[in-house]
């Protein structure tokens, strides 16, 4: 038999019993639609990621202690101490810089104003807020003479300001960290979230101020460097290796005591999670395809039987093993490949929703789509082979006589 | 001439679960070209049995059996589909026609699974109704149709791939006295038309419009005559 008149019978036997097929079909619906919209969720949150990242600046460098840690490997922050104010102002003769910050961290409860609110204190240079691209909104940064003298002042975010000063202006004011206490000279511009942080949750301190009087440490956590350019980053990203190695005094072959990170580095490491997870949704739904499959290859196995009078006569004119075969196999294909269509239009539909209505970010990924339709056609040859066989093989005599 | 069907000591076997049942013990029975031949016995007698050996819907256990010049033993299940879909039209007691599938879609089966040459399905199926009488019947289904023109759609179908050889098994009996004589009037005119008919049923007024009746009992052929009219 020709396949022309094979999907043209397969067809008619699919529209004979159309709530039946539908049902059928319907593993395979939610199995591709599931698919489709799990993956462009995930992508969706990839892209979201490194839209932040990107948000966060494209010419940024992060310095930190410790070797280049391994992918995948555990990260112990501050573990390992190398990085001074020192090699902040060795770094700061790298041409194509446009600012260089060291960063401090220290977490505290800041009490003052109407109560008391745990927060994290930064200690940082003026040119903290050149290279996060941050703005003051009220008030003065502290200056590079408050730095060298370990000024007790601060300029602190709008949560802040909301949790403590809420309703006047806090610049002026005095707050309490541990027993220190500090005035504010300023107020940062409201950021938002990113990646889950709160930007604004911030107490910005002199970064003497933190090391000396808060940690008692002579090293920082890490040296933040923005570039003049994306373009120039590689360049001062090599000159900054240089130049840390120098004030290290590394000899040649010895590895790095630091490391320092892009942009690019830091997209790697956030979308690995999501990459994942993506992955795992993926697979999970890649599983409801299969179990659509069985239910196609129940449904066939019904169908041979309810069909054997029919496979007899197709028998008795003349029809061969292999036409049968085909028969049934098509059909079972037809069945998936259809519901795989309908499961495609379908999640087109749901990425909208997911997007528009749900909120969450998801994109259609086109390769995701021709992947599970392919997969679709193969639930259907796989699941539809043991039935249509078992039709094929069918004794003619028996079958014709079957009631 | 080597005549079309030539039986020789042809036996089958059945078991069924404990009890085996000698179906046929060594047939031997040659059917020539243009022969209306009449297979007459009682339930068990074993003539199904040879119906469907003839038919190639079975293999002998033993004994050679060739049609049309081809033997039949040793060829695979897709020889004997082909054997079945070319040399033979099947009439059965039931009709067998496929069920929501119009007379004309039900007379095109055959062609569908004939390899070779392709021809216009529409047009051999249609002349094959317009000569068993059901021209104006085309697009009913079998459901539409009386059982005398069910079984005739079953007629344009077994003839619709020009096989030498008809074989009717019991093509009556679902039908009313008139409508089997307009029944078997049909194969008359066919076994004129030059088809080998070979008629398979249990009633002597049936077995009476053949030209040729043979009496089986108990897996053997008793008695094998002429009819004289």
């Amino acid at each position: 038999m020709r396949v022309s008149g094979l999907i043209k019978t397969a067809g008619k036997s699919i529209l004979r019993n159309r709530v039946r097929s539908l049902l059928t079909m319907l593993g395979i619906i939610i199995g591709v639609a599931s698919v489709i919209v799990m993956v462009g969720i995930g992508e969706g949150a990839q892209q979201q990621i490194r839209r932040q990242i990107e948000a966060m600046g494209t010419n940024i460098l992060t310095i930190r202690p410790g070797p280049v840690p391994t992918r995948g490997g555990v990260r112990m922050p501050g573990l390992r101490r190398t990085l001074t104010l020192d090699d902040v102002e060795r770094l700061r003769s790298i041409p194509d810089i446009l600012a260089v910050s060291p960063v401090s961290r220290a977490s505290g409860r800041v009490v003052g104003g109407s109560g008391n609110w745990q927060t994290t204190a930064l200690g940082v240079t003026p040119d903290y807020l050149i290279v996060r691209d941050w703005e003051l909104e009220d008030g003065v940064m502290f200056t590079e003479q408050e730095i060298r003298g370990a000024a007790k002042v601060a300029v602190i975010g709008r949560t802040v300001v909301k949790e403590l000063f809420a309703g006047y202006d806090p610049v002026g004011a005095s707050i309490r960290i541990g027993t220190m206490p500090i005035k504010i000279i300023g107020v940062l511009r409201e950021r938002g979230e990113n990646m889950g942080d709160d930007q604004d949750d911030v107490v910005l301190l002199p970064v003497t101020t933190v090391m000396q009087r808060m940690s008692g440490t002579r090293f920082v956590d890490q040296i933040m460097i923005s570039a003049v350019s994306m373009e120039a980053i590689a360049e001062v990203q090599a000159e900054a290796e240089e130049v840390l190695r120098a004030s290290h005094r590394l000899s040649p072959g010895v590895e790095s005591d630091f490391n320092i990170r892009n942009q690019s580095d830091m997209m790697e490491r956030a979308t690995e999670t999501s990459r994942t997870m993506t992955m795992l949704l993926g697979a999970i739904a890649g599983i409801s395809l299969i179990v659509g499959g069985i239910g196609i290859m129940n449904i066939m196995l019904v169908s041979v039987t309810e069909r054997t009078r029919e496979i007899g006569i197709r028998m008795a004119v003349g029809a061969r093993e292999g036409d049968i075969l085909m028969q049934f196999l098509i059909e079972s294909i037809v069945l998936s490949v259809v519901g795989g269509i309908i499961g495609a239009v379908m999640s087109l539909g749901l990425i909208w929703v997911m997007n528009d209505i749900v909120g969450l970010p998801s994109v259609l990924v086109p390769a995701t789509m021709l992947m599970s339709l392919l997969f679709s056609g193969v639930v259907g040859v796989f699941f539809g082979f043991y039935p249509a066989r078992k039709a094929a093989r069918l004794n003619p005599i028996q079958a014709l006589r079957f009631e | 001439m080597e005549p079309l069907i030539k039986l020789s000591s042809i036996t089958k076997t059945y078991h069924m679960g404990d009890v085996t049942v000698n179906a046929l013990r060594g047939v031997d029975v040659s059917i020539d070209e243009g022969e209306f031949v009449a297979v007459m016995g009682a339930s068990g007698s074993g003539k199904s049995s040879l119906m469907n050996v003839i038919g190639c819907l079975d293999v002998p256990d033993s004994g050679s059996y060739v049609l049309d010049g081809r033997e039949i033993r040793g060829l695979r299940r897709s020889g004997l589909a082909e054997l079945r879909n070319t040399k033979i039209g099947f009439v059965f007691q039931n009709f067998s026609l496929l069920a929501r599938t119009t007379a004309l879609e039900n007379v095109e089966l055959p062609m569908h699974y004939r390899h070779g040459p392709k021809v216009d399905y529409r047009a051999a199926a249609k002349s094959a109704l317009v000569k068993v009488g059901l021209g104006q019947r085309m697009d009913h289904m079998p459901n539409q149709l009386s059982g005398g023109q069910q079984q005739r759609v079953a007629i344009a179908r077994a003839i619709v791939n020009d096989p030498p050889l008809i074989l009717a098994d019991e093509p009556t009996g679902a039908l009313d006295t008139h409508t089997s004589d307009e029944v078997m009037q049909l194969f008359i005119d066919l076994n004129k038309s030059g088809k080998t008919i070979v008629l398979v049923t249990h009633e002597p007024d049936i077995a009476a419009f053949a030209k040729r009746l043979i009496k089986m009992r108990d897996g053997e052929i008793i008695s094998d005559e002429a009819i004289i009219k």
